[in-house]
């Protein structure tokens, strides 16, 4: 037996996402858009964001690459829609924080379907696959702030 | 020749080889990353180590006894690759960090020098960003013009319309010998042969092809010819450029320092003869030591038997491969126009994720675009897995690559 633990990192509820992406297509009505790309494996993400007095009211996403990267950002666009700026923030940092080993936050009910890439951390050359989206995120925050 | 064959024993040459030996999440090791950079033997590691514990010194400037036997080690390492890659003489071999130095030394000097716009640099839709980027760089500041000999479906050069893409205007042609991204072998013969009735020099990236086959630039007739040493079971950091005499003594200097000049005045300076004309500064001399000791390295083996054994491994990697379903393997499909690289795709599994699964199995890939970002787009794909082999590779290896690739299609396949 290998003793990287292939089960913690492909759970089917990644799988899922994987294959069925949620959120996936353009929208017409976003106010921010940020293209984050990962030029080592060609991972690739627009996140378009509608924020409407510092709110998200619409979050998708477009774009290709492994499972992980896009379980991510298909997982965080489902969470983000309704949140405040500053609470999508907070999102990315608890978010971050898991793929740095910590594992308080697995056991935090609002990261969501999120919870399920904490096996991620256990493969350091995956994890900025897995974090690809919330850079996105935290790039379009600050566009945003910037612009208002 | 034919005894050098059935002297070849994989396994003994595996023993020379320190790093194979050791166990990778708990599965022994499978290094099928060979493309990218392949592993050295104790005989390489030994030079590099015996020359800094016994002769460390500054080359062609000290008096004193050491610095006399690093730039005999460093210039008798010159005249070894001379000999062997089949140059006139060992003036025409400069030392380089690698491959991708070399292209940009010919790009910065000779094509800054010779490019006037409307000139026509043409390459290949299967070269390694190393041959396009540098091009572009001196395309735009010259005014000079890019041009693309195409692939089609197999991954092969279309030379059809050679004679129409190479013009008047056609100052060079900058091809691979061999793709790393496909395995493609690629006529060169014919190109340089084409391009020399137009009056285009032909330069050649050689980093896949010197793991793998006889070089010999007098043969091929080319006028540059640039690899990299740690892909020939080499040291990092150390490459050749070999340009052919008659146009390196007319190409300007490429960096500027110590070691290249003759006489420095306050606004002006002379050159160095060839080749030190183009080795400012301090050389890497551990790494060309290095790289002479790979030669022969590969020479001892003999070329031979290396491409007779890859090539068995390639048959037997591809009818394995051949009984998963969902797999595709991109390339030509006749052994004699591939060397050993195996890019594929297996189901809707990612290539990053392939490469992930195989190293929790111990075995070593590539996923990506593998620097030919042009080679994916064509494939109408964003990146690839790539399996490649070297001459210490075994039928196991393959076979544990196999495992490795049902452990995939369990995740992926449920």
């Amino acid at each position: 037996m290998s003793d990287l633990n292939l089960n913690s990192l492909y759970q089917q509820l990644i799988l899922d996402h994987y294959r069925k992406p949620r959120n996936k297509g353009e929208l017409p009505e976003k106010t921010v858009e940020i293209h984050m790309a990962n030029p080592v494996c060609g991972d690739e993400i627009r996140l378009q964001l509608q924020i409407e007095d510092d709110r998200i009211v619409e979050a998708r996403h477009v774009g290709q690459g492994c499972s992980i990267s896009q379980a991510a950002v298909s997982m965080m666009t489902n969470l983000l829609k309704g949140k405040g700026l500053a609470e999508a923030e907070g999102l990315a940092q608890r978010f971050t924080a898991m793929m740095h080993g910590n594992e308080e936050v697995v056991r935090d009910r609002t990261m969501g379907d999120l919870r399920a890439l904490q096996g991620v951390s256990k493969f350091p050359v995956r994890i900025k696959c897995a974090l690809l989206a919330f850079d996105a995120l935290q790039e379009a925050i600050k566009k945003e702030r910037a612009e208002s | 020749m034919y005894q050098a064959v059935s002297t070849f024993d994989v396994n003994k040459i595996r023993n020379e080889f320190p790093v194979l030996n050791q166990v990778v999440h708990g599965k022994p090791l499978t290094y099928l990353d060979n493309a990218a950079t392949a592993q050295k033997p104790r005989s390489v590691l030994d030079v590099l180590s015996r020359y800094y514990r016994e002769d460390n010194a500054n080359v062609h400037r000290g008096i004193h006894e050491l610095s006399r036997r690093a730039t005999l080690a460093y210039e008798g390492a010159r005249n070894r690759i001379a000999e062997w890659l089949g140059a006139s003489e060992p003036a025409e071999v400069i030392w380089t960090r690698g491959t991708t130095e070399s292209i940009n030394l010919v790009a910065a000097t000779w094509g800054m020098d010779q490019l006037k716009e409307g000139d026509e640099v043409l390459l290949t839709a299967m070269e390694h960003h190393s041959n396009i980027v540098p091009w572009q760089m001196v395309a735009r500041r010259t005014g000079a013009r890019l041009r693309y000999i195409e692939m089609d479906d197999e991954g092969k050069l279309v030379l059809d319309d050679l004679d129409a893409l190479l013009t008047d205007r056609t100052r060079l042609v900058a091809m691979t010998q061999v793709s790393n991204a496909l395995g493609t072998v690629n006529p060169v013969d014919r190109v340089i042969e084409a391009a020399h009735e137009k009056g285009a020099l032909v330069l050649l990236d050689g980093a896949q092809a010197v793991p793998h086959m006889e070089v010999n630039v007098s043969d091929l007739d080319a006028d540059f010819y640039a690899f990299s040493s740690h892909k020939m079971c080499g040291p990092t950091g150390t490459g050749v450029l070999w340009v052919r005499k008659g146009i390196l003594e007319k190409m300007s200097p490429y960096q500027g320092g110590g070691e290249m000049i003759g006489i420095v005045g306050r606004d002006e300076s002379t050159w160095a003869d060839i080749p030190h004309k183009f080795e400012a500064g301090t050389p890497n001399i551990a790494g060309a030591v290095g790289a002479a000791a790979a030669v022969d390295f590969m020479e001892h083996v003999g070329y031979e038997s290396i491409k007779e054994h890859e090539v068995g491994l390639l048959r037997y990697a591809l009818d394995r491969m051949g009984e998963l379903s969902d797999l595709s393997i991109y390339g030509p499909k006749d052994l004699k126009e591939r060397s050993g690289v195996i890019s594929f795709a297996l189901g809707d599994a990612h290539p990053h994720d392939i490469a992930t699964i195989l190293d929790s199995e111990g075995v070593a890939v590539r996923a990506g675009h593998h620097c030919a970002q042009l080679v994916m787009k064509h494939l109408g794909v964003a990146a690839t897995a790539r399996a490649s082999f070297s001459l210490y590779n075994t039928t196991d290896d393959v076979d544990r690559l196999m495992d490795g690739l049902q452990v995939v299609q369990g995740i992926f396949g449920r």
